[in-house]
């Protein structure tokens, strides 16, 4: 009711007003009126929140966009305002961005490469956004980089955990604040050999794709550079539900750990399905027979119920980190929709804070501007620590939290405790480690 | 005309119309107002959906329309089509020659070998002989042959086949755009024509589908008026009949099989020709269900029938799945605001996240009550129409 | 040796679900002519029936304990279920516990009500229509129901165990003769199976020996025979799509401690399934079972690495390889009749 009415493309409108008493037409080729695609001439800018909102992640999907909303809200200086006051870099002042207020467009990416990028292409050619955010898959999130790229946008990645987003495609209009495979690796290795020893002998199974195929290989790496043993890596198919079969395998292989590289409902299915068939009651080489999921999620920790209790992995971030950042963004988050915030909520609310700041920065939109505002950038305060924003990939350096599932849980949020945090040095690696090699980041591109 | 009835080439005429004037006539409402953000769909990416989905249904209601053989396959020929196309790119340069041509023939060589295998059946057996076959080239394409660390990396599996800085593409030159091109003309280069307060974008990468939609529209009429059509017909309405003629029915339904195929390597090619990526997910068994639904929605066996059904489909999936709390607010403003939360809440549940509900109640809606779908209804209305009317008699035969 | 006897566990286990959602399927399609796309739809319901029944027992009022704090900070809130309310802790333990199989109780009035609600309110308006409206219409249908589902339930996956004492495994190799923990089973899984072949045989036993069985397997037979018989055969038709639907949703019931349901599964199920039938021979109740457990156990054997090392990816066709190799073989399935769905 309060509201105003939305505009998008002002610029249109403005060429309209003028052409209107005239009704002649104008003929605009595309872009000539400015430097870079859909650059915002009114009072509004127009964001585009793109994330799952049906299939196997639209919950998580969900809860993206429920920390998008309240990100806005901050920017507008509604609310109480969460990380910006924390945050190291202070040019968020509650004014939207660059004093224009944030208005926002929503799409559902479906979890699917395709759906994905057209449902991005509508909200820029259609809604006008500058900037594409959000997804919860490395397949999507490598596809839209890729759209943004080409269309002249810059695209801040949401949940996507592939060595591949910042290694082989990396795009210079694409920056990504969530970890990657090898940083869990990194970050798990030490503590997996101080509780495990370095004697193991350890059996991957792995979400045939692109995500999975990459963790495989980080994690293989980091606990073989510590004196384990790979017994086998098999790849199951991703839309399976019943792993009965590719466990069985496991029971008599000789190995005593197993390395559970699925996410979501893979990853709840197969550790439910280890569980069932006594894994963790077994010993096998005078050893406990261990289960590790290196990428944990906590929504999704919730469909494994008892059967994450004890076992070991690697998460972004988590709403029991008691830093100022967090705790600011687990008020007002909690506040607001009554529990706390996930992993994925947080790593999206982070990204829109950074871009707006990014902006406001630069002192404009152009994708050119944000990027070089982005490249090298180092803040506080937003919940991981210190935290550096490379500018060989566009991607986030931070600490990187190794976590446990919890064995008595106080609430049904409670699922797993911090056991360490990694600091960000035990972490990185060369921009041009063979894992990530072959990648190309290119020039930055303004579209039009 | 052009080798065509009289009422075909009014037909082709409409259809031209449509596909010139379509960036005006769904930019029917003005920039910037509620009704133009949630209704207005005159922008090229979805034009351009409208153009090629119509290409594939168009093909596929060959098969399905003229001879009755239910394909649950179909999206795999045009997964297939996007791979082709996606290597032409990576191995040749941008230019959407070659791409198309090699989409055309990938496909139509796919659908040989699988129409060769699955018409030995026909019926129910037949549908489940094509969608497992699809099925299986879904799963090679998603994992088995994506494996970026495999010598045998084809499809780049759940990511996407897609064009790298790194790729050969020897026949770039420096002056050719970065992104698929006709003679140097880029699918993506557009012009906006302001008219007061709207906004018409015209976009190459569309009027170039639309001209293809043509194409395609205008030999799906000649396959229906020809010998060829009457006999796939004769095969839909009594095989066994035609066989006991010792008639051998098997050619003529492979050889609609291959077309229906090229017509989806066309649009497969097409679509990585607008957006150069080719994911796994188009060839999987549920979008080959889409495109059943779409011949269906559209009014199956008829000529227009396809391009209306897939319009329709496309139409909502984009828009339905776009709308947010927040816009449902801005647009039910002028109501008071408690009816206006109350009516928020009612909707919330169809929009966004919920469009698959609506989308499925929709197609239940038009099976249930249009089996001849959305011409059917046409003609209904179109009857409604002339009865009110009745002092003035029209002679209009109602399209086909 | 041992592996291969646990793979052929695992596939009649996997066996055991296509085998109820198949004979469904063929029961369906035997009697009343309809393929029935929303099947795995009906499945996903009696899964969400155990889900619903567990969230039943836990719906609780709040009481505030303020020596402790939630993640706010604000004084945290106890929760108290009814029943433990109602019938102190032990005896609402142990119905918390046992929520699945009391499921069933729940679930076989619903799926009745389901299938009957389906049918006479859908599925009877398109007999007479072509195959491929009930199959879009269906198609539809379950699009719909797994939506609503959605809605309820969201998209993760629910945990929902059995009961204790059906957590662990057995060991079955010590029987057999080998080492001990060779052969180890779940035993839910091995509860699974018996409980499907109880089902089976009892689908059996009812066509067999009820006087309504014989109309329905004269029904699948020859059809227009038994119409002219002057048989009220609406009746039965509402009554064989609710057994139908009763079964599948069993199914799904006692599914959910193997695999946490969520809304989709339905969908992959779905397909399976109808492989099944087709591989089985449509309209042949003995092949869908037949066929169901032999896919199942292919499917486990095509999963074994030593096969995967020979054939990479393997494991993710060899259902659809085995379909198109039956189907052109044998026409008509394994255990397929002369005359029916030929055309």
């Amino acid at each position: 009711m309060s509201k105003s009415i939305l505009t998008r493309r002002n610029v249109l409108q403005t060429g309209a007003a003028a052409g209107a008493g005239l009704a002649l037409p104008t003929i605009l080729t595309a872009g000539s009126h400015s430097g870079y695609t859909n650059a915002p001439t009114g009072s509004t800018v127009t964001l585009g929140f793109n994330v799952p909102q049906t299939g196997a992640y639209a919950d998580e999907g969900a809860d993206e966009l429920r920390a998008y909303m309240l990100a806005v809200e901050h920017l507008n200086g509604e609310g109480d305002g969460g990380m910006l006051s924390t945050f190291s870099s202070k040019t968020l002042e509650g004014n939207g961005i660059l004093g224009k207020k944030v208005e926002y467009v929503t799409g559902d990416t479906q979890t699917k490469s395709d759906a994905a990028r057209a449902s991005a292409k509508s909200m820029i050619e259609k809604d006008g956004a500058v900037m594409i955010t959000g997804g919860s898959s490395s397949g999507v999130a490598i596809a839209v980089q890729g759209l943004c790229q080409e269309a002249g946008v810059i695209f801040m990645a949401g949940l996507t955990h592939s060595n591949d987003t910042t290694g082989k495609d990396k795009k210079a209009n694409g920056f990504r604040h969530f970890f990657n495979g090898y940083m869990s690796a990194a970050a798990l290795a030490p503590v997996l050999q101080a509780r495990y020893g370095s004697d193991r002998n350890a059996y991957h199974l792995t979400a045939d794709y692109t995500w999975g195929w990459t963790q495989e290989e980080s994690i293989a790496a980091a606990t073989e550079a510590m004196g384990w043993n790979t017994v086998n890596k098999v790849r199951t198919p991703l839309k399976a539900t019943d792993f009965s079969s590719y466990i069985a395998p496991v029971l008599n292989s000789g190995a005593d750990i197993l390395v559970l590289n699925h996410y979501g409902g893979n990853m709840v299915n197969s550790l439910t399905n280890a569980v069932q068939f006594g894994l963790r009651d077994k010993v096998v080489n005078n050893k406990n027979f261990e289960i590790i999921v290196p990428l944990y999620s906590r929504l999704m920790a919730k469909g494994a119920g008892a059967n994450v209790k004890g076992i070991f992995g690697s998460t972004n971030w988590h709403w029991s980190l008691q830093d100022e950042g967090s705790k600011a963004f687990v008020k007002s988050f909690g506040t607001k929709y009554g529990f706390p915030p996930s992993q994925a909520a947080h790593t999206v609310y982070c990204q829109t804070l950074l871009y707006a700041d990014a902006c406001n920065r630069a002192g404009t939109f152009n994708p050119c501007g944000v990027g070089e505002a982005l490249e090298g950038f180092e803040f506080d305060g937003l919940g991981n620590g210190k935290t550096l924003y490379r500018a060989d990939d566009h991607q986030c350096f931070k600490d990187v939290l190794v976590v446990k599932g919890k064995e008595n849980p106080t609430s049904e949020f409670d699922l797993l405790e911090i056991v360490e945090v990694t600091p960000m040095e035990q972490v990185k690696y060369a921009p041009d480690h063979p894992m990530f090699a072959g990648g190309d980041l290119g020039a930055c591109n303004p579209g039009a | 005309m052009l080798g065509l009835e009289k009422k075909d080439f009014t037909l082709l005429l409409i259809v031209t119309v449509m596909v010139i004037f379509a960036p005006f006539v769904l930019n029917p409402f003005p920039e910037g107002t509620a009704m133009a953000q949630m209704f207005n769909a005159g922008y090229p990416d979805l034009m351009q959906r409208f153009a090629i989905f119509g290409i594939l249904v168009i093909g596929f209601n060959i098969l399905f329309g003229l001879t009755g053989y239910l394909s649950f396959g179909h999206a795999a020929f045009l997964g297939a089509g996007s791979y082709a196309a996606v290597w032409m790119f990576k191995l040749l340069g941008y230019d959407i020659i070659p791409a198309i041509l090699l989409s055309i023939a990938v496909s139509g060589l796919f659908s040989l070998a699988v129409g060769y295998v699955s018409l030995r059946r026909s019926g129910i057996y037949f549908s489940i002989l094509t969608l497992a076959l699809a099925q299986m080239m879904f799963n090679m394409a998603y994992s088995v042959l994506g494996n970026p660390s495999s010598s045998y990396n084809l499809t780049n599996g759940e990511t996407g086949l897609q064009v790298y800085n790194s790729d050969p593409q020897v026949l770039l030159s420096a002056t050719d755009p970065n992104f698929p091109h006709l003679f140097g003309l880029s699918m993506r280069s557009e012009t906006h024509l302001l008219v007061g307060n709207w906004d018409f974008t015209l976009n190459a990468g569309y009027y170039l589908s639309g001209l293809f939609l043509l194409l395609a529209f205008y030999i799906s009429i000649r396959i229906f008026r020809s010998p060829f059509g009457l006999m796939l017909r004769a095969v839909k309405s009594n095989q066994q009949r035609l066989n006991y003629t010792g008639l051998n029915t098997r050619p003529y339904t492979l050889m609609a099989f291959v077309i229906s195929g090229m017509y989806a390597g066309l649009a497969g090619g097409l679509l990585a020709c607008m957006d150069p990526l080719a994911g796994a997910e188009r060839m999987h068994w549920t979008a080959s269900g889409e495109i059943v639904i779409m011949s269906i929605l559209g009014g199956i066996g008829t000529l227009i029938g396809p391009i209306l059904g897939a319009g329709f489909n496309e139409y909502f999936k984009n828009i339905l799945s776009k709308i947010n709390d927040s816009i449902l607010h801005e647009w039910l403003s002028f109501l008071p605001d408690g009816f206006e939360d109350i009516m928020v809440t009612l909707i919330h549940p169809f929009v966004g996240k919920g469009w698959h509900l609506t989308l499925g109640l929709l197609f239940m809606m038009v099976i249930i009550f249009l089996p001849g779908g959305l011409v059917e209804g046409g003609q209904r209305i179109g009857k409604l129409f002339r009865r009110k009317k009745a002092d003035t008699p029209s002679d209009e035969t109602p399209v086909e | 040796m041992d592996a291969i006897i646990l793979q052929i566990l695992n596939g009649l286990d996997k066996g055991s679900a296509y085998a109820l959602i198949a004979l469904g399927l063929t029961l369906i399609f035997g009697t009343l002519g309809v393929v029935n796309f929303a099947h795995g739809a009906l499945f996903v319901i009696g899964a969400f029936c155990a889900v619903t029944l567990n969230r039943i027992f836990s719906i609780s009022f709040e009481t505030t304990d303020p020596t402790k704090v939630d993640f706010l900070g604000n004084p945290a809130t106890i929760k108290t279920t009814y029943l433990e309310h109602w019938f102190g802790a032990g005896p609402a333990a142990w119905m918390t516990d046992w929520s699945v199989p009391l499921a069933i109780l729940m679930a076989i009035p619903v799926m009745l009500l389901v299938g009957v609600i389906m049918e006479r309110g859908l599925i009877k308006h398109f007999y007479k229509r072509p195959h491929a409206d009930q199959i879009l219409v269906t198609f539809g249908l379950a699009i719909v129901l797994q939506e609503i589902i959605k809605f309820f339930y969201g998209a993760n996956p629910i945990q929902t165990a059995p009961p204790d004492v059906f957590i662990g495994t057995m060991d079955l190799g010590v029987w057999l003769g080998f080492e001990a923990n060779a052969i180890a089973y779940p035993y839910w899984r091995m509860v699974y199976f018996l409980f499907s072949t109880v089902i089976i045989g009892g689908v059996f036993a009812f066509l067999q020996f009820t006087t309504f069985g014989m109309v329905v397997r004269a029904g699948m037979a020859d059809r227009e025979t038994v119409g002219l018989l002057g048989i009220d055969i609406d009746k039965r038709f509402t009554i064989t799509f609710a057994i139908a639907a009763t079964v599948a949703g069993l199914a799904g019931v006692m599914y959910t401690p193997i695999t946490p349901p969520t809304y989709d599964i339905g969908v992959e199920l779905l397909v399976l399934s109808f492989v099944v039938v087709v591989v089985g021979g449509m309209g042949s109740l003995p092949g869908a079972v037949l066929a169901g457990f032999l896919l199942g156990i292919v499917e486990s054997f095509a999963s074994m690495n030593e096969v995967k090392n020979i054939l990479p990816g393997i494991d993710q066709i060899i259902v659809y390889l085995m379909a198109i190799i039956v189907i052109l073989v044998r026409p008509r399935g394994l255990m397929g009749r002369k005359g029916v769905m030929e055309d």
